[in-house]
Order: structure tokens, then C-alpha cells, then sequence
């Protein structure tokens, strides 16, 4: 018998070899490239166009009971603002019908006794009907139509006598002027996006190789375990960051959304969100040796919470406190926060550091707990 | 001889199942061991504990003098393991592969690793495929490509799981002939196998059987137990099933199957042959001493078969079709865009007859009979089911059929009761015929006590017994038969076949694939495919007389397989 070379120790050719295999398998693999390139785009652009908070062009009736120059005027300020698409009528019962239709989203009406009202300036000058069913969107109806009143009557008193209004009150928004909800929308997309690559694609593609038999190949070879994890984990992490890199690039350069921040401080925040994001991955395919498993569990522990509990669509500030406790072990959470800082304020360390540190924290349980639990060894 | 994996009181359990109860066993270098027994008898669990991947719960394990717990890498570096399924990475291809195993096992630092390459593809053939990716290749060379990446580091041990599953018989035997060869450096080779014919070429054999070792050596020393017990009873034209039954009955009588146009008889220990003179004499048939198998020789060890007493067949009426024809497939295609699946094949099977297709892995038998049961719909050419034009009657051909599949496909989340009532559903059976089916299958069937259970909780041999109730509720005149016996333990398939025999008295048609060479046997006909054509049409006896030779006067039905392969091979050669 020939003598057999020791096999105790990390071995940097068992490792570069499994690294250049799964990047192999990455390149070669469609589903893999649809996951970490075509989905990203995909993602960005829905939550660019699809998942837009603001109101534009909400079909709304306007119903002028009085035929007066006044309320002629005011008819013609809810017909000049974009967020509007006005649909005139003479009688209630015009657009009532179609607000039950849901044509439209509500209505207002300019009563009879609309020149009466403005001179009294203490009843309601309008009433506004909007669709309780979709809440969400018959606070803008109402707000906007409150706003279309109150500068029409700002600017009816500017050119009638001014003084009229002391004080004026110009909200002014910081970071993001024009309160577009697609520039805090991308920078938390891209969590999502790293989210999908990080834990779902590691989650998989361990599951594949349980599946495929190739893991128990490769465990009776004399690679070593911490082998066999960092050469899965790496050329993950490698396409991770590449995929972030685009995404930020998409974003500025196809939404305008400004890059205040550094790329360096862009791309340090990615890497410490891979660390927890893989590691996810990784603890998932422990318990899950097969891809569905895997992937219905990576969906509920990882996508989901990313979506919901990171601060991307829903405001952590509004939740219930405890709800906003468990947020903070989602590494997402501190991500969306950073990313939104560095994309639309700057390099600001002191959100930074302790996201990176909360982010680097979550990610080294994941990998302990997935040390202990792996094992190099078919028994669970 | 040293042992080259010494097995020392091993149990092994997964939470309350035990899949090993305590084996004790020597595997010696420089042979080939065979680790056989049916699915589910411990096989894999075994060999991944010898290849240091799991631990045992009791006893020891020591595998080229290592430990397997405590000096579980040695093991690693010392042994070759090729998984069930090669372990291969199919985006990968073939010199990928080799070098990934290769730096894997720290080959070719010292030695030139091209030499290692050329020696390992020239030994394994698959040169001139070096560029294909591993997920392209056929099953024969993805054995072949596995076990090159397993005999990487020449191992001291080489531990093969299931190398024969999935792979035609040529290939088969080329590995075969290959691993042979291994021998001579004094590599350990294991080979587990649930085909018993293969156990019976090996130099030792390990025969394990629900957990327990039920004989360790030489197959030889187990079947020359039986010197003497086993018979062959020709020359019976008429009612050869019927004289099985009866033989079956008898009380000396171990285990029987047909075998062709004979019938395989393995009397008890104590067994009187002059009575089963008689009962071949009723029947017109002469009986010869034959060499014992290695089948037999299992199923003496466990007691003995079944009887051949089936109560399915008395319950069942007589099926009466007015024709002789049952089922007819008239020069049925299947395209998958250019793949050609089924290529103008056409058969006749008759009322009453077992028609067995067979072939390897996609040649085309299960698309073949998919369309033949209505799954698929054929690109051209048209079945008839007892006369029902599958393509213009649909329902009225499929009420006339029966279809198992594989794997038994029952409803693991319904109970045993649920899956008859959805069965009698399905097949259309109104209110209180559906009920009075119900209750007769689970008679027949002695379902009762298993009515509340899931399927999947059943010993085998019962969820086999409720497949089958469920394809028969409706009475068909056909029954469809897609793989039924993969992997079941040899008694399981004898009762099986038991009361499939029985059927076929009285009058139901069958129609079976199999990848066993002996299941082929049982057929009255058996339909050869390979590549999507139907090369081969006869029954078992004369396929195997059509192709003896000189040499070779008596070929097995493997035998008989491969050269019509090769055969055909050289036709499309020469037309080529």
C-alpha cells in the first residue's frame, strides 16, 4: 500500500478547488444567473414603478352645485393639479354610483351655498367623499383635496388683499425634496435583492448538493468541513457583492437616485450584511436537505421579514413596540437604515457603525450555531 | 487475507427505527463483497458507516485499520465511496470532475496528475467524452465517471452504493469486468446490490435483510445448501400458472416462480420430490434437477414464500372481452421536440396473456406505456384498449384498465380507508357498488386493521396489497403494471406475482415494465426496447434460445439482452 499524505489541517488547494467548482456551477447554472442577475433587475424596477406610495392622477369627481365665480375657480384648481383626474358633474348622484364602482376614488362637492360659506369662513367649504375600502388611498384623496382648497384659498386672498395670511407654512423635506417614495424605495430594494442572493441561493444550492448526493461525495473525500462551508460561502459572497454593485448602479444611474454617501462605505455595508445574510443560508441548509424545504424556509425567515420588518416599505416608528424589538434581529433592518442613509444623506458613521456592528453580531450566531451543528457527518 | 473492514457488533438507530440490529462481519482485501438485500434492509446505512460518515450507535466499525468514529479522516484518505447516484456535479464536466476529486483527495502533488487522468479515463473509456458535462452523460458513464473520481486516490477500500441502479445490463457488465480488475492490487472492494443475481458473482457476500445479516461468505457455500432442492418442471403447454399455484400449496414446497415456459420449483429441506412428480405429471410436464440460485437460496433462508392460494382471484369474476386482442398499439411515436421517445412501435397482446416490456433506462418502455394507458398522447400512430379507440373513446378505454404505478403512488396524508374511497371515486363507481368494493378489497386484502393508518406507515408488502386493491376496484380487464416490484424484498414480489397470476387465470390481461432480468421471465411475451425502437419480440425462452451460441448454449436473460443490444448496435452501424 502506497503511503497516504496527511490529511489533518486546512488545505488551500482542497479550498481554491471548491471554490472554482461552485463558481463553475454558479456560471453554468441558469437558475442561479436569474436569481443573482435578472431578479435583481426585476425587483428594482417593480418596486421603481409598481410599489410607488405617492398619488398620481386619482380619478376624482367633482361635483359643482353652485354656479358662482368662486366655486367655478375652485373647480378649476382641482382640475389643474396632477394628482388629480377630475370628473365634472352637476348632481351627487352623478358620482355616486361610480364611487361604488370604484371608477372612482371619491368625490367632492361644491354646495349650493358655496359663496355664503366662504364669506362666513367657519363652516366646511366642501364635503369630500373618498373610498373607505382602500384607506391608504382616501387619506391622500382627502389630504390632497384639503390641500387644492387651502392654496386656492391662499392664492385667492394673495390677489384680493394680501396680508390676509400672516403666516405661511412651507413644509421643507430633508434628503428627499420632493418626498419621491421611489428614492427611499430602491436603496431598501437592494436589502431585498442581497436578501434573495444571500440566504436563498446558499439555502438552495447547499439543499442541491444534500439532494443530488454530491455532499456525501464530497464528505467522504478528506476535505474538511470549515473546507467544504467557506468554499461554499465565498464565491457566493463574490456574487453577492457583484449584484450589489449593480443594483447600486441601476439605481443612479436609471433612477436617480444620488449616491451621497462613499462607494467604499457602500460597499462595507454590503459586506457585513452578506456575513448575516449567508449565514442564514447556511444555518437553513443544515436543517433543510431539500430545496423546497429550503426555500419555503429562507422565504418565511429571511424574505419575508426583509420585506416587512426592515423599515423598507413599513415604518418601523409606527409599529407596535414590540414588533419594533423583533426588528431589531432582522440584519435587514440595519441595512435598509444604512442604505437609505448612505444613498440619500452621506457618510454618516455614527449610523453606520452600530448597524455594521448589529449586522456582523447577527451573522457570527448564524455561524455558530452552524459550526456546532455541522458536522462532518451524515447522522443529524 | 487481512480485513479490510472489520464490523464488530454495529447497531444503528434513527430515533425509535432500528436500521441495523447488530452485525458482526469481516469484509477481506482483494475481493469483491457483495452487500445485498432488498431496499430498506440497511445497505446504505452500512456502507456510509464504513465510508466514516455516519456513526454507529453500538458497536465498532473499523475500516482500513482505522476507527470509523475516532479517526473518522483517515477513513476519509484511505477509502474510495461512490454515493447512490454517482456524486457526481452534473453542470461539471467530465476532466472538471476528475479534478475537483483529485484536489479533493490531494492527488497528483507528488505524481503527475495527467498520468493519474489518462489512466483513470483510458480504464474507465470515457476519453473521448472529456469535455461533456457530467449531467449529459448516460447512465453507464456516469457509473463509470463516479467510480473513477472514487478510485481517485487508490483507495484501500472501495465502497460502491448501488453502482447497478439505473445503468443498462451492457454497461453493467463493463463495470463489472472493470472493478474485477481491481482486485489483483488487493483493493477491499464493496458492492451493494438489491439485484440477487449480481450477488451471485461476487466473491463474498453479505446478505442483510431488514436490518439483520442473514448470511455472510461465499454465495457458492449458501447455495450449495440447496444442492439437490431445485427443480425445473418443462414441457407444460397448458395451465402452467394454475400448476404454480398448486405447487405452491403443497407443503413441501418452498418457493416457485415461472420461469419462461418452465416452472421453478425449491423444495423444503425435508422435502419429498417424488410428490411433485406427480403433480408435473398431471400436468404433462417433465422435471429436471437444476442448480440452485442464489434467489432461492435467500428465500429458504427466510422461511420460505408464499402460498399460492390468492382469494383475490375467487372473488374476481371471470373477465369476459369479446375479443382476443386486448390491448393493441399500432405504430405508436412520441416526439419531445426532436427527441424521438417512441419510434413507430406496434404489438398485439392477447386476452389473458403477461406482457412484459422491458429495456434500459430510457429506451422508451414507460413513454410506450404511457401512451398506452391514455397519459400521454402519442404524435403518431394510435392504442386500443379491448377495443376502445384510445384517441376517439377515451373513458371507455381507460374503464377498462388498471394502472399501478411506481412506487405505488398512494395518498400518504389519507388513510388507507380514504385512498380505497378516492380510488372507487375516481374510477367512477356509484354509491353502494363503491361500498361493497371497499369492503371487499379490504377482505381480500386483509386491509382491516391497517384501515385507519397512513399508507405510508404500512409494511411494505401491504402497501403493495392496497396499490394494487385500488387499480382493481372497477374490475378491469386490463392492469397496467409500471415497475411494481423495484426494490422489494423477494418475498414481497412473490406474493405480489402470487396474486397477479391468479388474475391473469381469470382473464385479466397484463401489462408490465421491469428492469429485473428474472421478472422478465414471468411474462408469457416480452417486448424488447432500446433507443425507442422494439427490437425484440418473443417469449423469454426464445429470446434466449435466439441468441445461444456455441459457446454460450444456455444464456441467462441478461445475456439474452445484451445481445440483442449489441446486435442492434451493429445494425445501426452497419446502416449507418
Amino acid at each position: 500500500m502506497s503511503s497516504k499524505p496527511a490529511t489533518a489541517g486546512f488545505s488551500a488547494r482542497r479550498l481554491s478547488a471548491l471554490v472554482r467548482k461552485e463558481s463553475l456551477q454558479v456560471v453554468r447554472d441558469p437558475s442561479a444567473m436569474l436569481i443573482a442577475f435578472a431578479l435583481p433587475v426585476l425587483l428594482l424596477f417593480l418596486f421603481a414603478y409598481a410599489v410607488s406610495l405617492d398619488v398620481k392622477g386619482v380619478r376624482l369627481g367633482v361635483v359643482l352645485e353652485s354656479d358662482t365665480a368662486a366655486a367655478q375657480s375652485l373647480a378649476a384648481a382641482f382640475a389643474a393639479t396632477r394628482y388629480f383626474e377630475i370628473l365634472p358633474a352637476r348632481d351627487r348622484r352623478e358620482v355616486a354610483p361610480r364611487l361604488v364602482a370604484s371608477e372612482i376614488r371619491g368625490f367632492v362637492v361644491i354646495p349650493q351655498d358655496f359663496e355664503r360659506r366662504l364669506r362666513s369662513r367657519t363652516e366646511p367649504l366642501i364635503q369630500v367623499v373618498t373610498d373607505g375600502s382602500q384607506p391608504n388611498t382616501a387619506n391622500f384623496v382627502a389630504g390632497y383635496a384639503e390641500g387644492v382648497v387651502s392654496s386656492w384659498l391662499v392664492a385667492r386672498g394673495g390677489a384680493r388683499n394680501a396680508g390676509v395670511m400672516p403666516l405661511r407654512i412651507e413644509p421643507r423635506f430633508w434628503f428627499n425634496p420632493e418626498i419621491e417614495t421611489r428614492r427611499f424605495l430602491i436603496p431598501g430594494a437592494i436589502a431585498i435583492v442581497m436578501t434573495m442572493i444571500g440566504t436563498m441561493l446558499t439555502a438552495l444550492v447547499v439543499a442541491r448538493e444534500w439532494e443530488r448526493g454530491t455532499m456525501e461525495a464530497v464528505m467522504s473525500t478528506p476535505a474538511g468541513i470549515v473546507e467544504i462551508l467557506a468554499g461554499k460561502l465565498a464565491p457566493y459572497f463574490g456574487l453577492g457583492i457583484v449584484a450589489t454593485l449593480g443594483c447600486a448602479l441601476i439605481s443612479i444611474l436609471l433612477f436617480d437616485v444620488p449616491l451621497r454617501g462613499s462607494w467604499a462605505a457602500l460597499l462595507l455595508l454590503s459586506c457585513s450584511f452578506l456575513v448575516p445574510a449567508l449565514g442564514q443560508g447556511l444555518l437553513i441548509s443544515t436543517l433543510a436537505r431539500n430545496q423546497f424545504v429550503a426555500a419555503q424556509i429562507a422565504l418565511l425567515s429571511g424574505f419575508l421579514p426583509a420585506l416587512l420588518l426592515s423599515g423598507f416599505i413599513f415604518e418601523i416608528d409606527s409599529m407596535p413596540a414590540i414588533i419594533r424589538v423583533v426588528t431589531y434581529i432582522i440584519p435587514a433592518r440595519h441595512f435598509v437604515s444604512s442604505l437609505q442613509t448612505v444613498f440619500l444623506a452621506g457618510n454618516v458613521w455614527s449610523v453606520f457603525l452600530p448597524s455594521i456592528l448589529a449586522m456582523l453580531a447577527i451573522g457570527s450566531v448564524f455561524l455558530g450555531i452552524t459550526a456546532r451543528k455541522s458536522r462532518k457527518s451524515l447522522d443529524t | 487475507m487481512t480485513a479490510a473492514v472489520d464490523i464488530a457488533g454495529v447497531v444503528k438507530r434513527f430515533g425509535d427505527t432500528t436500521a441495523l440490529a447488530g452485525i458482526d462481519a469481516t469484509i477481506e482485501a482483494g475481493r469483491l463483497t457483495g452487500l445485498v438485500g432488498p431496499d430498506g434492509a440497511g445497505k446504505t446505512t452500512l456502507m456510509r458507516m464504513m465510508a466514516a460518515l455516519m456513526a454507529p450507535t453500538e458497536g465498532s466499525i473499523r475500516t482500513a485499520g482505522c476507527d470509523v468514529v475516532a479517526d473518522a479522516e483517515r477513513v476519509h484518505a484511505l477509502t474510495g465511496y461512490m454515493p447512490q447516484r454517482f456524486g457526481l456535479y452534473e453542470d461539471l464536466s467530465v476532466i472538471e470532475n476528475l479534478r475537483l476529486y483529485a484536489s479533493l483527495h490531494g492527488v497528483g502533488e507528488d505524481e503527475g496528475i495527467d498520468t493519474t487522468f489518462e489512466r483513470l479515463l483510458h480504464f474507465t473509456r470515457l476519453e473521448p467524452f472529456k469535455a461533456r458535462l457530467a449531467g449529459r452523460l448516460s447512465g453507464g458513464m456516469k457509473q463509470k465517471l463516479g467510480l473513477a473520481c472514487a478510485l481517485m486516490a487508490k483507495p484501500d477500500v472501495l465502497l460502491l452504493d448501488e453502482p447497478s441502479v439505473g445503468v443498462d445490463p451492457v454497461s453493467r457488465q463493463e463495470l463489472w469486468a472493470m472493478v474485477q480488475s481491481l482486485k489483483a492490487d488487493g483493493m477491499a472492494i464493496v458492492w451493494s446490490t438489491s439485484y440477487l443475481d449480481e450477488a451471485e458473482r461476487c466473491d463474498a457476500v453479505l446478505l442483510l435483510n431488514d436490518g439483520k445479516l442473514e448470511y455472510a461468505g461465499p454465495p457458492a457455500a449458501l447455495t450449495s445448501r440447496l444442492e439437490g432442492r431445485s427443480f425445473l418442471i418443462g414441457g407444460v403447454t397448458e395451465g402452467r400458472r394454475q400448476m404454480l399455484a398448486e405447487a405452491l400449496e403443497r407443503p413441501e414446497v418452498c418457493d416457485g416462480v415461472i420461469q419462461g415456459d418452465a416452472i421453478r420449483v425449491v423444495l423444503r429441506p425435508d422435502g419429498n420430490r417424488s410428490n411433485l412428480d406427480g403433480l408435473a405429471g398431471q400436468y404433462g410436464g417433465c422435471i429436471e434437477a437444476v442448480t440452485p440460485r442464489f434467489e432461492d437460496a435467500f428465500i429458504d433462508l427466510l422461511g420460505g414464500g408464499p402460498g399460492g392460494h390468492s382469494v383475490i382471484a375467487e372473488k374476481m369474476p371471470p373477465v369476459t372481452i369479446p375479443m382476443h386482442v386486448a390491448v393493441s398499439s399500432e405504430h405508436l411515436t412520441k416526439r419531445f421536440g426532436t427527441f424521438t421517445a417512441t419510434d413507430d412501435v406496434s404489438f398485439d397482446v392477447g386476452k389473458g396473456e403477461i406482457f412484459g416490456l422491458l429495456g434500459p433506462n430510457g429506451a422508451g418502455k414507460s413513454t410506450t406505456f404511457k401512451m398506452l394507458c391514455g397519459l400521454l398522447k402519442p404524435t403518431a400512430g394510435n392504442a386500443t384498449i379491448v377495443g376502445h379507440d384510445l384517441r376517439h373513446a377515451p373513458s371507455e378505454a381507460k374503464v377498462q384498465l388498471g394502472y399501478m404505478a411506481q412506487k405505488f403512488s398512494l395518498y400518504g396524508l389519507l388513510s388507507v380507508r380514504q385512498n380505497l374511497e378516492f380510488f372507487a371515486g375516481v374510477y367512477g363507481l356509484q354509491r353502494p357498488l363503491r361500498r361493497e368494493r371497499i369492503d371487499e378489497m379490504i377482505e381480500t386484502f386483509e386491509l382491516e386493521r391497517y384501515l385507519g393508518q397512513s399508507p405510508n406507515e404500512l409494511p411494505l408488502g401491504y402497501k403493495q396489497r392496497l396499490a394494487l386493491a385500488c387499480s382493481l376496484m372497477h374490475r378491469p380487464a386490463v392492469l397496467f403494471l409500471d415497475e411494481p416490484t423495484s426494490g422489494v424484498d423477494p418475498i414481497t414480489r412473490r406474493e405480489f406475482w402470487m396474486h397477479i397470476n391468479a388474475l391473469v387465470r381469470r382473464g385479466v390481461t397484463v401489462l408490465v415494465t421491469t428492469h429485473f432480468m428474472d421478472e422478465a421471465e414471468y411474462c408469457d411475451r416480452v417486448a424488447l426496447m432500446y433507443q425507442a425502437k422494439l427490437i425484440a419480440l418473443d417469449t423469454p425462452d426464445q429470446l434466449k434460445a435466439r441468441t445461444a451460441t456455441a459457446e454460450h448454449p444456455a444464456p441467462t436473460m441478461e445475456d439474452a439482452f445484451i445481445r440483442l443490444i449489441q446486435a442492434a448496435d451493429a445494425e445501426g452501424r452497419a446502416a449507418a
